[in-house]
């Protein structure tokens, strides 16, 4: 590790000033970045640490039935929030799917967001890697990629972003709220993470020194939450991160999806709301035809960036399910295994 | 033992055979028990690891002047300023001796080998110094896979078995077979990633070292160290009492615990120097990658009527250890004819080690597959068809066994899980989610064998005694069990005799691996005791004034602290009057472990047991879960049943990661491993694992040693491995035979 300054500023003026400084890094609680700085994969020459920070550790109940988080409100807090997790429980289950008890303890919500990828060639710093050098080069490309994007990728980065919670944030329309040396600005999450494209070293549209300093979702978010699930795919049955995931939310009427949010995790660069897919099921009666259907719609543009293609079903399918799990209805208390598909199904059998 | 803090416990009769708690729990849940990293000697340095990141050619260039400026770096250890060794690190002097890396010369065999050391105040220091090495190299083209060009024949595989063997006319048999069933399966490389990574603390004093280190052979890292070093084995003091496992990584000593001895020596200053966890995936050892092809033949009556187990492993390029996977081919079942051969590559990877069930994991998973895959064709049970195939002695030799409860652990196993009823064919048992539901068996071998050890024991005056030996905890709980088999061969409650062990200075016990651990360093303190006893005996009775004087054919049997005379139990005397009186302030007894040669020439010598699996999975998703492991075991005398109740859930554990979970993935052109961190290299959380059962079934062995102990540390992966795989064939109909079994292969 290299050796790097040190900040605690007390505002978040002064955290943003100093951090637009080259070089700069912020630190939340460090269970992604200090690894990257242990493994010489980032090497800042500061850390501007938001611990001292006053106001980003608030859980705001809005009014209207929103919500509004600060970026150091740490993982565990927000998804033991009763209240939180009652209008919002996609949310709470996909932050309860995430990691291991020890790191949702300790990661903010700002450090989930911006977490890095886990493609391993990133984190290996002998190997080309266009996000870390641009220009390297994407030794993923050709190498062990199982687990990569299949959509929205480009040919300089074919990595996914992994993060759980940020799934069913995108399928609610969460915005999120950034300070900056040129004032405040709020951007939607589902804009919020850039598709790699020429430029993959870019993974957000945060400019040097901006913060994220809040997180809100609006309150028709919460018109979702009797028909709400997050459902994760993983290669052991916890502490691991997604094959493949999906969040749903679907509002019923008289039996008919009358709105429908659908977004997926593990496939692209960034959490991937599943548009046409959400127009597919408007209006659609909830069952097994409506979600393949939607399922369908929402891989459309997918392609295998290397030895993935079964991913590519694998999305459609977990897609179906969560949607199918939305429709029976959120379960009264989270599963023991959140997002688990070992979590018991409420009512009928899924399977025939 | 020094380092004890233990609860008091009842003794009912003898030590043997009570589920005391591990003696040293308190210590290691309080945080006191000192690991090799937790020794800070005054003055100390620390050492950090500069590796390669090719996997083949040379280094060309290190910046040694940037590591040298950074603040804090005391020195940096390169080939060319490296101490002299008294040998090359690559002499093959003799047998267990692995070749290593210390610095030699410029050339690099695999990624991850160390190419420089940097010494520091600080161990930021020293890591950043490292880093500013900046490597450049002379890269080669490198082999990663099993598919590599240069095949050849091995002669011998593991730590000296022969490579081929057979047995009857397999062709023949396989001619004959109304049904045949020919497979290959795949196992990938695994790494033994100990929870405590490798760690050495060394110290020197004028030509006297002393060393803190995990090892689990003490008295071979003593010799090999003294060898390279040019000294002899009594200035070497190595200190081991707690490894945080070792799985056979810490079996011989490596190039970087050599490293540190000779950054210590460079700088004149005790060093440090930890493993980092992605440095454990290169110079420690591994477990090589298999390709192993099964051929059976099988009567109509489902009899087998010939095994051919053909291997295809692959070892380094520079130096030799074959995964010896199909030696679970010679005992397990009857079949008439058998055989078993090997080829292998060379890959520009580290040398393969013995990894916890060397050989019999691996090739435990797919000769269990296998036999399912017969049994299917042949219409029968797995179940019923491994007992009409029950060997009844061992089929490749002809031995019988010294015992084999093996028919019991089955009768036990079938009736604690509830095998009776389970559907033939695949697909056929849902959960009440729709889930599918799967059941396998596997059956689970693992030889008893025993190394050679020595233990001292001594009866002190006031009635204690001690009993020492260079024995290795590596979280097993040898200080407990071993105290145990001390306290009962004195006569003493084991609270009476303090035992000591963990040391290159007490009687060299053996190395802990090939499961004999208890059975040799256990033995040898049985003799230890009975010796001492015996010369407490005769002291008591030369005397007119004991009670037992002329006791002489009678003879006398020690208990609870006092000589009885065995024809009269009212005539006795305390070993502390025997000692005052002969004026003694203690008395020595010395003993040895080892097998009997006469054993194996007439018996075959294993554990065994049977493996229940349960495995749900998605029928879309592919998501596998075993949710039910029900593993029933004979393995001789057993001396702590808790204790030995861990190693099977452990074993077990290791089982299903074998079959779902655990593998190395190298990438191709570079030959590094991608996922080197527990991260993303899996092993089971306990989740993965939500309901496990071990049984200890009874078993008398009166042939293996005096005491019957046979071992028990590494079956439990054998068997499992493959009844989980078997458990997932019969949820989905899907027979995968690459592992771990990955989650697209059961999409449908
Ligand atoms: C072993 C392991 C397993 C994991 N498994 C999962 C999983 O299954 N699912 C999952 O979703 N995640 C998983 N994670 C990732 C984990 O969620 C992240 O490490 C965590 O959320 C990061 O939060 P942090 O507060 O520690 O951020 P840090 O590590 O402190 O920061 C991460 C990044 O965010 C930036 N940053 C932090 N806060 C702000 C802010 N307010 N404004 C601007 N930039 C900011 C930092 O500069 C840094 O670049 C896992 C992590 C580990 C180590
Ligand atoms: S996929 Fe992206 S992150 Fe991974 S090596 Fe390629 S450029 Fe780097």
């Amino acid at each position: 590790m290299n050796r790097f300054d040190y900040l605690r500023p007390a505002s978040i003026a002064e955290a943003i000033a100093a951090a637009a400084q080259p070089g700069s890094a912020y630190l939340a609680s460090g269970t992604n970045l200090l690894d990257l700085m242990k493994g010489d994969v980032v090497r800042p020459a500061r850390l501007v640490d938001l611990g001292g920070l006053p106001g980003l550790d608030r859980i705001e109940l809005l009014p209207d039935g929103g919500a509004r988080i600060g970026a150091r409100v740490r993982n565990a807090d927000l998804a033991y929030h009763p209240e939180f997790s009652r209008r919002f429980p996609a949310v709470a289950e996909a932050l309860l799917s995430g990691a291991s008890a020890q790191l949702r303890n300790a990661a903010t919500v700002g450090g989930n967001l911006l977490q890095r990828t886990r493609c391993a060639y990133f984190y290996d710093p002998a190997s080309a890697c266009n996000k870390r050098a641009p220009g390297a080069g994407c030794d993923a490309r050709g190498g062990e990629n199982r687990l990569h994007a299949v959509l929205g990728w480009s040919e300089r980065c074919i990595a996914t972003h992994p993060s759980d919670f940020c799934v069913p944030l995108a399928a609610l329309g969460a915005v999120v709220e950034i300070e900056g040396q040129a004032g405040r600005r709020e951007v939607p999450l589902e804009e919020f993470h850039l598709l790699p494209g020429e430029t993959p070293e870019r993974e957000s549209v945060l400019a040097p020194g901006e913060l994220v300093v809040a997180l809100r979702l609006p309150a028709e978010a919460a018109r979702f939450a009797a028909h709400a699930r997050y459902v994760k795919l993983r290669e052991r049955t916890s502490y691991a991160f997604a094959v493949v995931s999906a969040a749903a939310g679907l509002r019923i009427e008289q039996g008919v999806i009358a709105e429908a949010r659908l977004a997926l995790g593990g496939v692209a660069a960034k959490p991937w709301r599943a548009r046409a897919a959400e127009a597919a099921l408007a209006g659609a009666r909830p069952d097994a035809a409506s979600f393949r259907r939607a399922a369908e719609a929402a891989l459309a543009e997918a392609t295998p960036s290397g030895d993935n293609e079964f991913k590519i079903e694998l999305a459609r399918r977990i897609a179906a399910r969560a949607l199918a799990l939305a429709a029976i209805g959120t379960p009264e208390r989270l599963p023991a295994l959140p997002a688990s598909p070992f979590a018991p199904v409420p009512g009928a059998p899924l399977h025939g | 033992m020094a380092e004890t803090a233990s609860a008091t416990h009842v003794r009912h009769g003898s030590s043997i055979g009570q589920p005391l708690t591990r003696r040293d729990g308190v210590l290691k849940v309080t945080g006191q028990a000192r690991y090799a990293a937790d020794n800070h000697p005054p003055g100390m340095l620390h050492a950090a690891l500069a590796v390669s990141s090719i996997a083949r050619g040379r280094v060309a260039a290190l910046d040694v002047a940037a590591a040298r400026a950074h603040p804090g770096v005391v020195e940096v250890m390169t080939p060319a300023n490296r101490p002299p060794l008294a040998q090359d690190p690559d002499d093959k002097n003799g047998p267990f001796v692995f070749r290593m890396e210390a610095l030699q010369d410029d050339r690099v065999r695999y990624a991850g080998q160390p190419i420089a050391v940097v010494i520091a105040e600080t161990l930021e220091a020293a890591t950043e110094g490292a880093a500013l090495l900046a490597p450049r190299y002379e890269a080669e083209a490198v082999e990663t896979g099993l598919d590599a060009s240069d095949v050849f024949i091995p002669q011998m595989v593991g730590p000296g078995a022969p490579a081929e063997a057979r047995h009857g006319d397999v062709e023949a048999g396989l001619a004959a077979a109304e049904r045949r069933v020919e497979a290959t399966y795949e196992t990938p490389a695994q790494y033994h990633n100990a929870m405590e990574p490798h760690a050495i603390v060394a110290a020197w004093e004028g030509d006297r070292l002393t060393v803190d280190t995990p090892s689990q052979g003490l008295a071979w890292a003593q010799e090999r160290i003294a060898g390279l070093l040019g000294l002899p084995p009594e200035n070497i003091h190595i200190r081991s009492p707690f490894l945080g496992g070792g799985f056979g990584s810490k079996g011989v000593i490596s190039g970087p615990q050599v490293l540190g001895i000779l950054a210590a020596r460079l700088v004149g200053r005790p060093v440090k120097l930890v493993l980092r966890r992605e440095q454990m995936y290169g110079p420690v050892g591994h477990r090589g990658p298999t390709r192993q092809t099964l051929r059976l033949g099988a009567g109509e009556d489902g009899g087998l009527t010939a095994l051919h187990h053909h291997v295809r492993t692959a070892t380094s390029r520079f130096d030799d250890f074959l995964e010896p996977a199909a030696s679970v081919s010679h005992t397990l079942y009857a079949a008439p004819a058998i055989a078993t051969t090997y080829d292998a590559v060379r890959l520009d990877t580290g040398t393969p080690l013995f990894m916890r069930a060397p050989g019999e994991a691996s090739g435990s998973i797919a000769l269990e597959s296998a036999i399912d895959e017969m049994a299917l064709e042949c219409g029968m049970d797995p179940l019923e068809f491994r007992l009409r195939n029950y060997a009844e002695v061992e089929p490749m030799s002809g031995k019988p066994f010294s015992s084999k409860a093996l028919r019991e652990c089955y009768a036990q196993g079938v009736a604690r899980f509830g095998w009776a009823g389970r559907p033939l064919q695949p697909r056929q048992m849902r959960d009440e989610n729709g889930l599918l539901v799967g059941w396998g068996l596997g059956t689970a071998t693992f030889p008893a064998l025993m190394f050679q050890g020595q233990a001292r024991a001594v009866i002190r005056r006031d009635g204690t005694a001690l009993a020492e030996t260079g024995a290795h905890d590596m979280g097993q709980g040898a200080w407990t069990a071993l105290a145990q088999l001390a306290a009962d061969s004195l006569g003493l409650e084991i609270d009476q005799v303090e035992f000591r062990s963990g040391d290159s200075r007490l009687p060299d016990a053996g190395i802990a691996g090939g499961s004999s651990h208890t059975a040799t360093a256990g033995i040898a303190l049985h003799h230890a005791g009975a010796d001492a006893i015996a010369k407490l005996t005769e002291l008591a009775m030369a005397d007119q004034r004991s009670p037992l004087f002329g006791a002489g054919n009678m003879g006398v049997v020690a208990r609870n602290g006092r000589l009885l005379r065995r024809d009269d139990e009212s005539r006795g005397e305390s070993y502390a009057d025997i000692l005052t009186r002969a004026g003694l302030a203690e008395i020595e007894g010395r003993g040895t472990g080892a097998m009997d040669p006469a054993v194996p020439e007439h018996y075959a010598t294993h554990s065994h047991g049977a493996v229940f699996a349960e495995v749900k999975i998605d029928p879309e998703l592919g998501q596998i879960r075993a949710t039910r492991l029900v593993g029933a075991f004979a393995a001789g005398r057993i001396v702590n049943p808790r204790l030995v109740r861990s190693q099977y859930y452990g074993g077990m554990i290791w089982g299903v990661s074998f079959a779902l979970h655990e593998q190395a993935v190298m990438d191709k052109c570079s030959g590094r491993v991608m996922n080197a961190n527990l991260g993303e290299y899996h092993v089971p959380v306990n989740a993965d694992v939500p309901s496990l059962e071990a049984i200890l079934v009874e078993e008398h062995d009166p042939h293996v040693n005096p005491l019957g102990i046979k071992g028990v540390g590494e079956i439990g992966i054998t068997g499992t491995a493959g009844a989980v795989a078997n458990a997932v064939w019969h949820a989905t109909g899907v027979r995968v035979r690459r592992f771990p079994i990955a989650i697209e292969k059961l999409l449908v």
